[in-house]
Parts: C-alpha cells; structure tokens; sequence
C-alpha cells in the first residue's frame, strides 16, 4: 500500500490531504473530549458531579457548550483593529492544530495509525509553531484597542516567550541523547527506557514549561478572569473567543502527546509491562493514546488542585529555576553522551 | 524549596483523595434536601378526619400576619351541608405568597391548628395572579388525622334556631 501511495505525486498528495483532514478531525474530537473530561474531573476533585444534564451522564454538554459560542452575537470592538482583530485568533488555532500534523501517532510500519507528516526537523516544526502561537495572543491583545487588553498581550506573550526557552532547553536534552530531531527516531531510541528515566531533570522542566507554555494552571495568568478580566481576549465573544479556548485545549492536547513521545517512550510497551508475554498483540497506538490520557489527567489533576502564581513568581521561576535547571541537565547529558 | 515540594505533594494527595469520596452534589430536581420537620413552605388548610374543614373562619391569622399577605372573609355554615364544624367557616381564603415572609406566626395563631406550612418549597410561578393562592388551592381535602373536638361546638342548627339570652 505505501508503494501505491507513493507512486504518483498527486496519489501521494491526497493521500497526505486525506490524513490531515483526518488527524483535523481526531484533535479537534479530542478537544472536546478533552473538554469533557475535564468538566467531569474536575468536578470529581471538587466534591461534585460535573455536568450531568445535556445527554447521559451529561456527554453532550460540550455540544451544547459549542453550540451556545456559536449561535452568541460577534461583537466587534468599535475602534479595533478589524482584520488583525479577526485574524489573530484564527492564528492561535492554526498553530495549535497544525503542530498536530507531525505528532507521529504509532510506528511509521503501521500504514493507518500514522502522521500526516514526519519531517527530519519534527521537534523543531513543533518549537517554531508555538513561536507564531504567540502572535496569535499579541496580536489579539494589540488589535482590541483596549488597554487592559494590551496589558493581557504583552503578559502572555513574555510569559510564553520565557518559558519557550526553558521548554526549548528541556528539548535540547532529548537531542543529545537520540541525535536526532525527527519524533520517530527519538520514540525508537526509548524502546528499552523512556527518556524520562535518564532525564528527570529535563522531564520536570519541559512539563511545567509545557503548563506555562499553554496557559494552564497554575499558569493560567492569560485568563485570570477573578482577578484580571480575562486579559488579551477580553474583548472577544462568541466563536472568536471559542477559537481562543480550543486553541488553548488543542495546544494542551498537543503538549500532552509531546510529553508522552519525548519522556514516556510515546507507543512503545512501558518498561514495567514488558515482560508481560503476548504484551505485544496490544497495538501501539493503543499505548500511546493511554499515556497521552494519563498525562492529560496529570494536568486536570494540577488544575484542580493548585493556585494561579503571581506575575512576578511566574518570571523569576522561569527564568531562575527552570532554566538553569535545564542547562543543568543539557550539561549532564552532553557529559553523559560524550564519555560513554 | 524541598518543603514547597513536599506542600505540592499534600495538596495533590488531598485532591486525589477527594477525587474518590462520595460527592456532596444532591441533583435537584430528582433528589431533594431533607427539609427539617419544622420547615416553613407553602400553606395548607387542613381538613378533620370526616372531611369537615378545620378552619372556622376566626381571623386570627389576619390579625397576627406581619407582612398582610391573608385575607380571610368568614360566612355562616348552611346547617344541612356544614363546611366546618360550629357556627362559621371560612367563605374566602386568601394567601398572597407574593408578599409572605414565610414566618409561621399564622400558624401558631391558629386555633384549630387548620392552617399549617408544608415542606412544599417549589412555588415558582409566572403571574402575579397565580401566586395569590385562592382557597381551592389551599384546601388539603386529604382528611387529616385531627378529630373534630367534642364539647367544644354545641349542635349547630343554624342562627334563627339559637336562643340569644
């Protein structure tokens, strides 16, 4: 079948269009899942039930939810900056729903439970994604003519800017260690270990960085509503501020499914299990979605319990703790890697 | 920074632990409360045990109502076909729930024990109309265990026939 599909350049094109629908599809399905669990869960960490009416055992409420930010009015700000109003979030969608596209979702011998794309600069597309992620925010802020609008930019953008590098630096380390940056190859070079057994250092930096990265808590300054009225989106309603939130879903999903490939070996069979004889009839990607769950519980889990940092702990953290940490840790795997 | 660690783990532990235990949520319209014995809802005029009507008309619970949400007009019982045991009863009965307080005092200046709030707490209505309850509305024909009381209401066979001394 890959023969077939590689045999024409147009063949091959569909072939990639098709995919890319589909992986489209499955995030923004997981998205609302995502959304879904997250009401529920929460509402377990909480004493409570979550949603319970809208379908059984309150399934539907994220269809409901969808359709409510649709049917809402598009207000748009009288002195905004109409198209870079209307662009800015659609730019923190596309980024958040494009990294998607390199996520391999099992081995690349599997023709269906593929990737649309599975570039030798995998983790690099991903980095530079979330750069223009932040456009996104800064433009949004930028264009609502709003000042605390603008305030809310500037803050998520440095925010997002200072965590990039520690996040960056944390993925320099799984570098070193495989030699390469295409995600194949690092899931691969986990087949005995994770990653995240030699490089606990990078692990803990690269998931909180993941946190800040996304907005989520005890990040979540971008959207402080208590206390500093939502920020950069302050002035969106309706589907644009819909695209905001997904956006930040997507990207959170696109994190978790980061953190299972670079750290928890992606779809290889944990190294706990893997004596477990006929382990091996479980497909891979089955492996894989169970990490990127446990990983998305870790998070709902953050979110129910811990409080929203200040501002200026938030900087100081990122830049004085997580990033010499994972200087650290480059440097413990560079030494590593050059003597044995 | 080892002790802030060690806090982020209690905090996670707890939420977990919590994530296990029963949930305080009582899904409402399914499930209600437990109201207590005393709860003061919407009211009821009670009837005896043969269906007789409790309320006899006295007025007191216009009198001690704070907030002039009853309106009672009391008329004389046709001897043949008695609402309410003695010489009245109550013709008309009104509660205006707009306006009620809910603080019982009509019950406790009740006489015969006839009115009584219920632990009905759903009064939710959409006309103003609608939430001035009538006596039809009020009446619990439901008898209620309450006898009527002996030696207290002389046979009543109508005015003419009493001998005012």
């Amino acid at each position: 079948m890959a023969v077939f599909l590689s045999s024409s350049p147009w063949i091959a094109l569909a072939w990639v269009t098709v995919k890319a629908l589909l992986v489209a599809g499955a995030i923004l399905t997981g998205a609302a899942l995502y959304l879904t669990a997250l009401r529920k869960t929460l509402g377990y960490f909480t004493y409570r039930l979550g949603p319970t009416r809208v379908g059984p055992w309150g399934l539907f409420q994220v269809i409901a939810d969808a359709v409510k930010m649709m049917i809402k009015e598009d207000i748009l700000p009288e002195k905004a900056d109409k198209a870079v109003f209307r662009l800015a979030p659609i730019i923190f969608m596309f980024t958040a729903v494009s990294a998607m596209a390199i996520i391999p979702w099992g081995p690349s011998d599997s023709v269906f439970a593929s990737y649309v794309a599975d570039p030798n600069a995998g983790i690099l597309v991903f980095l530079a994604l979330g750069a223009i992620s932040v456009y996104g925010v800064a433009l949004g802020g930028w264009a609502s003519q709003n000042k605390y609008s603008l305030m809310g930019s500037l803050r998520s953008t440095a925010q997002m800017i200072s965590y990039e590098l520690a996040m960056g630096m944390a993925v320099i380390g799984i570098i070193i260690a495989t030699g390469s940056t295409r995600l194949t190859d690092i899931v691969n070079a986990q087949h005995a270990w994770p990653f995240i057994a030699p490089q606990i250092l990078g692990f803990i930096v690269y998931y909180i960085s993941a946190l800040a990265e996304t907005s989520h808590v005890p990040f979540d300054l971008p959207e402080a509503e208590s206390e500093l009225v939502g920020g950069y989106f302050t002035e969106y309603a309706g589907m644009r501020f819909g695209l905001y939130f997904l956006g930040e879903l997507v990207a959170q999903l696109v994190q978790a499914c980061l953190i299972s490939l670079l750290f928890l070996g992606g779809w290889n069979v944990p190294f706990f299990l893997a004596w477990i004889p006929g382990i091996a009839v479980i497909p891979a990607t089955l492996w894989f979605v169970l990490k990127v769950c446990f990983v998305i519980f870790t998070f709902l889990w953050i979110r129910a319990t811990m409080p929203r940092m200040r501002y200026d702990r938030l900087m100081s953290f990122g830049w004085k703790f997580l990033l010499p940490v994972s200087a650290l840790n480059l440097i413990i795997q560079a030494v590593w890697v050059a003597l044995f | 920074m080892f002790t802030s660690v060690g806090n982020l783990a209690k905090g996670m532990a707890m939420t977990l632990k919590v994530l296990f235990r029963p949930k305080v949520t009582i899904r409402y319209p399914e499930e209600k409360k437990q109201r207590a014995d005393r709860f003061r809802g919407r009211h009821e005029l009670r009837t005896y045990e043969n269906g007789l009507e409790m309320c006899i008309g006295c007025e007191l619970c216009q009198v001690a109502c704070p907030a002039n949400v009853i309106t009672v007009l009391a008329a004389e019982n046709d001897p043949a076909h008695p609402h309410a045991p003695g010489e009245r009863y109550g013709y008309k009965y009104q509660v205006d729930l707009l306006r009620c307080i809910f603080c019982g005092l009509c019950e406790e200046a009740c006489p015969t024990e006839c009115l009584h709030l219920t632990q009905d707490f759903e009064m939710a209505d959409y006309t103003r109309e609608s939430l001035v309850l009538q006596k039809d509305q009020l009446v619990n024909r439901q008898p209620s265990k309450f006898k009527v009381p002996t030696h207290v209401y002389p046979t009543y066979v109508g005015r003419k026939a009493v001998k005012h001394q």
